[in-house]
């Protein structure tokens, strides 16, 4: 363990407002966690910038998963086990609770949350793949108004994101508009559990007599940050799908990635199968 | 036949293990105990030109100690002594120790670790073995070669005009971590006056008794080195224990109060041993029939900086080279060289792996050559009885690898299995292949190693029956406690309850060797085997037994004795087998008392979506003297192998300047329980005559497999000739796309 | 920051402890509380021989700060034992060859035991999945496997 443990601070109150008086008072200086999963791998390898944190696991208003007509929320400390546990989840958002599974194993599906793997900004996180394809919203919290943004937005660079130093995440949202969809999800890992990702590649798609009506693909680990592929989106969306198609799909694929030579592996094999991926999923949609 | 060897028997220490109750060194605690910190160079090599020590830490809190405090002689007593305890003017690799800390405060000591800075005056490193043998810089003694020579049988130059077919091909192997999940650690207590007590994770308590003897002013018999409970060690913990506990004894020494050291595991990974690379260049004369006429082999390790086992690594891997066949004209011209890496070391194979690697892969590419396939290719030129390994040695075992060898193509469907993955491959993305290994593996020391060890091991009988084995051979999760144990009470004929298996402890029992080699059923074994029945002698001949005798009248009949003579106990020192003879001059003889033979079969599919590769089916057929416990060799067959398909296709070490980039769990893969097939585990038994109840060794066989049983298995599926261990999905991705087969079908 | 008083249930006792807030609960557990059945084997979350038992859900010690267990139920490999009586698990591992070294062990026996909870009669798929965060380097996981399954039989033998 390479850190000094007395030199840090963590507090756990015990209700929301508490934690953002704390956040307001001195932005910048305090860090929320949540399950603790990834700050703590961080934290034991004397890698964690923070020496003041705030733990939020005791603030009933960040749990659950309930449902209206038309979104599912998901509470900022919903955690993996309880994704793959909600029947909701499993029926119209299938991509979050196999994500869900593939992060780490069963003792970090535990503790980890989503909003925790948000927060965190991993270009390889399992879920922000599955989140922007499902167009998730994300709703922030502080003394300030609450904010709501497109997930889409969220990430702006490595480890950089639209989250002020005030701000905590409440929940995500998820529009109930995946029906009739075909739902596409692989994640490309080093080895076959509990593994970082290599490449992940999320699709969602509404085909209509052979046309595409909508589209979503998104992507893990070949960018600084999970990307959307709207470029590529645009070549198929409205267009009849065929092998031309794909073929376009795939050289537009290309130009919206930027993997990298890193030591799980290559900016070359990211970028070949980041297209085989792709031409599976678009195939499997062919009639 | 047998009462208690053969049966899976109760663990001895199963109890302690799943309760929580066994004793790992990280479990127990002194008064006053301080903690050990390692402060270690950040470069690869480099002149040290000063240590600093800022300010704002309350050193004289601390315990300092380096080059200029070890009151013996700085080494790490091994083979050569070249390795340092701690680096004094030069550090020959990252990581390198150079000084020591101590501090009550365990959070405190790390803080400091960090804040001690080297400054060291960088030199030009050396990375590899094609930079280390291009000598453009000289690390190592005269040419950075750590250890070389050659083994020659007939005459290889004379076999090129005649061959019909000469087939060439280069193997890689990489660098792989033993990833023991306990990782290494000691405690110490040391003083001139009271002398010095280890307590540690090891395999071989009296190696660290002897490095310790060089490093500080002290007699034999005040250094006293126990063994606690170790979590695993595949050769990790044979030679690095004797660094880590002169370090806590130094820091002990010094300090007048008791030490630990633990390593986190990202120290352990970067600092400590590791399997050698190698790289083998083969050419092979065969004839039209694929018969072998000769082998050009040339086998090379990275050795790291310090020569440390290298020499007996390469020996080992040397003699496996030629693999198990017969041919009459072979030459392995072998080589250890330096690099300025932390000094590759000990892991289960210990240069088998590597050289089997090649060899299997060569076959392969041999019979591809030839025309026949590979399982025929084998049987053409497997070794028989009567004839010579590439040492001369004659074989006198009655194995016969064309049973093996049709026996594990009979469990693994493989005929069939060949003939439908050919026929379904055309039209699937996911390509399926089966592939197999034949080999052998030598168990005991090399050559003449077992009499220059002249290891010892005795019994102690007690008033009430029981029986105390005295050995200092380690447990550490094969089973050495309960297979020893079944021995002694076979050979008794007591009940395995009343065997005893105390702790190693340095002071308590003699030196049976280390736990290294596959020694330890056959040899150690095989003494206490011979121990036992001088034990019987002694009390048929004092007339307190008879000649059949029941359990009870044991206990009777050692009290008696005890009462009338004292101790009762019997020892035994090693004595080779008759008609052994190792010439270490010119590398030729007998190599080993017996060889465990087999073959495995693996059976795979690559998904060329992503070259991702699954090993989906493992064959694992040996013959391997006697099972003395089936529940625990089967275990060792299926440890090996996984930990073979490990080094197979998941475990990279990423080297930067020397350095492992990749020092944590999360990016150093081993496979989970999601990685491994079923492994499906055969044994045969032709009793060897020199071991106990018919036993061989079999600890490091498994892991001599796997590798190119895999490759072979990717070949058949991919086409693709790869020949470089661990192949990664991205290696064969680009051997797919460089080959442009015709593999891409449309799958419609 | 100073050490805070922090209670906790352990193996059905309360126990005190005075801990830095970020002190790791396999620490606590281990130095603290005397409970060194509970080992560390990467500090990353990745192997899995510290898992411990947090209200009935396996987690991994190592990353949970002992501040986030406040008031909480912890069951270690120590707590399973009842009056010198193996858990059916327990024996089922020390039987059937699961324990080789022993370091992996009372991780992987608690996941075997919330593996049971969720599935008393798990396939081998539910089995391997169930036990992918615990690393074992000796067995090659077979005889892991093979625990697991004669302690469901066991167990549910019971029902």
């Amino acid at each position: 363990m390479r850190v000094y443990v007395p030199d840090y601070t963590l507090e756990a109150p015990g209700t929301v407002d508490q934690v953002l008086r704390l956040l307001a008072r001195e932005p910048g200086v305090w860090r929320p966690m949540a399950g603790g999963t990834d700050l703590m791998v961080l934290f034991e390898a004397g890698q964690l910038p923070y020496r003041n944190l705030v733990g939020l696991w005791r603030i009933p208003e960040l749990r659950g998963i309930t449902a209206s007509e038309t979104h599912v929320t998901l509470g900022a400390l919903t955690t993996y086990t309880q994704i793959q546990r909600s029947e909701l989840m499993r029926a119209e958002f299938p991509l979050l609770v196999r994500a869900a599974s593939w992060t780490g194993a069963v003792a970090t599906q535990n503790r980890g949350t989503l909003a925790g793997n948000i927060a965190n900004g991993s270009p390889a996180a399992d879920s922000p793949p599955a989140l922007l394809v499902y167009d998730a919203d994300i709703v922030l919290l502080s003394e300030r108004d609450p904010r709501w943004l497109r997930y889409s937005h969220f990430h702006t660079g490595y480890k950089t994101n639209l989250m002020e130093p005030d701000e905590i995440i409440s929940h995500i949202s998820l529009p109930r508009t995946t029906a009739g969809c075909v739902h596409y999800l692989r994640k490309v890992g080093t080895r076959k559990a509990q593994a970082i990702s290599k490449v992940a590649l999320a699709g969602l798609a509404k085909i209509n007599d052979g046309t595409i009506e909508r589209i979503r693909i998104a992507l893990g680990s070949v960018a600084p940050m999970p990307i959307r592929c709207h470029q590529t989106e645009a070549v198929l969306v409205d267009r009849e799908l065929d092998r031309a198609t794909i073929e376009e799909a795939k050289a537009a694929i290309v130009t919206e990635i930027s993997p990298i030579d890193d030591i799980r592996s290559t900016a070359e094999y990211r970028t070949r199968v980041t297209v085989n991926l792709l031409d599976e999923f678009l195939t499997s949609l062919l009639p | 036949m047998f009462q208690t060897v053969g049966k899976s028997v109760p663990r001895k220490e199963g109890r302690e293990k799943v309760t929580g109750q066994a004793t790992y060194v990280d479990d127990i605690t002194f008064p006053g105990m301080l903690m050990g910190a390692t402060v270690r160079s950040p470069v690869a090599r480099g002149r040290i030109r000063n240590i600093e020590f800022p300010d704002d830490l309350p050193w004289e809190q601390f315990t300092i100690v380096t080059a200029k405090n070890i009151p013996g002689q700085n080494s790490v007593a091994l083979i050569s002594d070249d390795q340092p305890y701690l680096a004094g003017e030069f550090v020959n690799h990252p990581e390198e120790p150079v000084v020591l800390l101590a501090h009550p405060d365990k959070y405190l000591v790390e803080k400091a670790r960090q804040a001690v800075h080297l400054d060291i005056d960088p030199l030009p490193g050396v990375f590899g073995i094609e930079e280390s043998l291009a000598k453009q810089q000289i690390i190592w003694g005269e040419d950075n070669i750590l250890k070389a020579f050659v083994i020659e049988k007939g005459d290889v130059d004379g076999v090129w005009e005649e061959a019909a077919h000469i087939i060439e091909g280069e193997y890689r192997t990489g660098a792989q971590e033993q990833l023991y999940i306990e990782t290494n650690g000691m405690i110490a207590i040391a003083s001139p006056e009271n002398g010095i007590t280890i307590w540690g994770s090891m395999q071989c308590p009296y190696y660290v008794h002897k490095a310790l003897l060089k490093a500080f002013p002290l007699p034999p018999e005040k250094i006293r080195i126990v063994q606690m409970e170790t979590g695993g060690g595949f050769g990790g913990k044979e030679d690095y224990p004797s660094m880590l506990a002169g370090h806590a004894a130094l820091l002990a020494w010094k300090s007048g109060r008791p030490v630990k050291m633990v390593y986190d595991r990202a120290e352990d990974l970067a600092a400590t041993t590791k399997r050698h690379p190698s790289r083998t260049r083969i050419r092979s004369a065969v004839t039209a029939q694929g018969k072998l006429l000769g082998q050009d082999i040339e086998f090379v390790l990275d050795g790291g900086a310090y020569a440390t086992l290298s020499a007996v690594v390469l020996s080992r891997g040397a003699i496996h080279a030629a693999g198990p066949y017969h041919c009459p004209n072979v030459r392995i011209r072998s080589s250890a060289v330096a690099t300025n890496a932390p000094p590759h070391g000990a892991f289960r194979g210990f240069g088998a792996p590597q050289s089997i690697f090649a060899m299997e892969r060569h076959m392969d590419q041999v019979a591809r050559a030839v025309g026949i396939a590979p399982e025929e290719l084998r049987r053409r030129n497997f070794l028989h009885a009567g004839e010579a390994t590439a040492t001369g040695q004659v074989i006198r075992e009655k194995v016969k690898l064309e049973h093996l060898l049709d026996r594990a193509l009979e469990l693994a469907d493989y005929h069939s299995k060949t003939k439908a993955f050919a026929e379904q491959n055309q039209h699937s993305r996911v390509k399926r292949g089966i592939g197999f290994a034949s080999f052998m593996h030598g168990a005991g020391f090399t050559g003449s190693g077992e009499r220059y060890l002249q290891s010892v091991a005795g019994l102690e009988a007690l008033a009430d029956g029981r029986v105390r084995i005295l050995a200092s051979s380690t447990e550490i999760g094969q089973g050495t406690n309960t297979i020893l144990a079944q021995i002694v009470a076979e050979t008794l004929s007591i009940n395995y309850d009343q065997v005893e298996i105390p702790r190693p402890d340095t002071n308590e029992v003699p030196n049976s060797g280390p736990t290294v080699a596959s020694r330890t059923c056959m040899v150690v074994g095989k003494l206490l085997e011979s121990a036992a029945i001088g034990l019987k002698q002694t009390l048929t001949k004092a007339e307190l037994l008879d000649e059949n005798y029941s359990g009870g009248d044991f206990a009777g009949a050692c009290a008696r004795y005890i009462e009338r003579f004292g101790p009762l106990k019997s020892f035994c020192q090693y004595q080779a087998p008759p008609g052994i003879h190792w010439d270490e001059e010119t590398y030729s003889g007998d190599a080993y008392g017996a060889f465990a033979w087999a073959v495995y079969i693996a059976e795979v599919s690559v998904d060329t979506v992503t070259c991702e590769i699954t090993v989906d089916d493992f064959v694992a057929l040996q013959e391997v003297g006697r099972v003395i416990h089936p529940v625990l060799a089967a275990g060792q067959i299926e440890g090996g192998v996984a930990q073979g398909i490990g080094y197979a296709i998941f475990e990279n070490v990423v080297w930067k300047n020397g350095r492992m980039a990749n020092a944590q769990m999360t990016n150093y893969i081993m496979p989970t329980s999601v990685d491994v097939p079923r492994i499906r585990v055969y044994f045969e038994e032709i009793p060897y005559e020199y071991g106990p109840l018919g036993a061989k060794g079999i600890g490091e066989l498994p892991i001599d497999g796997p590798a190119p049983a895999i490759l072979n298995a990717i070949e058949n599926a991919t086409g693709l000739p790869v020949n470089e261990v661990p192949l990664m999905p991205e290696m064969l991705m680009r051997a797919l796309e460089r080959a442009k087969a015709p593999l891409e079908a449309s799958v419609g | 920051m100073g050490k805070l008083r922090i209670e906790l249930h352990v193996n059905g006792h309360k126990r005190t402890v005075e801990s830095y807030p970020m002190a790791r609960l396999l620490d606590v557990l281990r130095e603290d509380l005397g409970l060194t059945g509970t080992k560390e084997g990467c500090g990353e979350g990745e192997c899995g021989a510290c898992a411990v038992l947090l209200d009935g859900e396996l987690v991994n010690s190592c990353l949970v700060p002992v501040l986030q267990v406040d008031g909480r139920n912890i069951l270690t490999v120590e707590g399973l034992e009842k009056n010198g009586h193996l858990h059916p698990i327990q024996e089922a591992f020390a039987e059937t060859g699961g324990t080789q070294c022993g370091i992996c062990t009372p991780g992987m026996i608690l996941a075997s035991y919330q593996l049971l909870e969720q599935y008393p009669h798990p396939t081998d798929e539910q089995i391997r999945a169930g036990l992918a965060g615990n690393l074992c380097r000796c067995t090659g996981y077979q005889k892991i496997f093979d625990a697991v399954r004669q302690a469901s039989q066991r167990t549910a033998g019971d029902e």
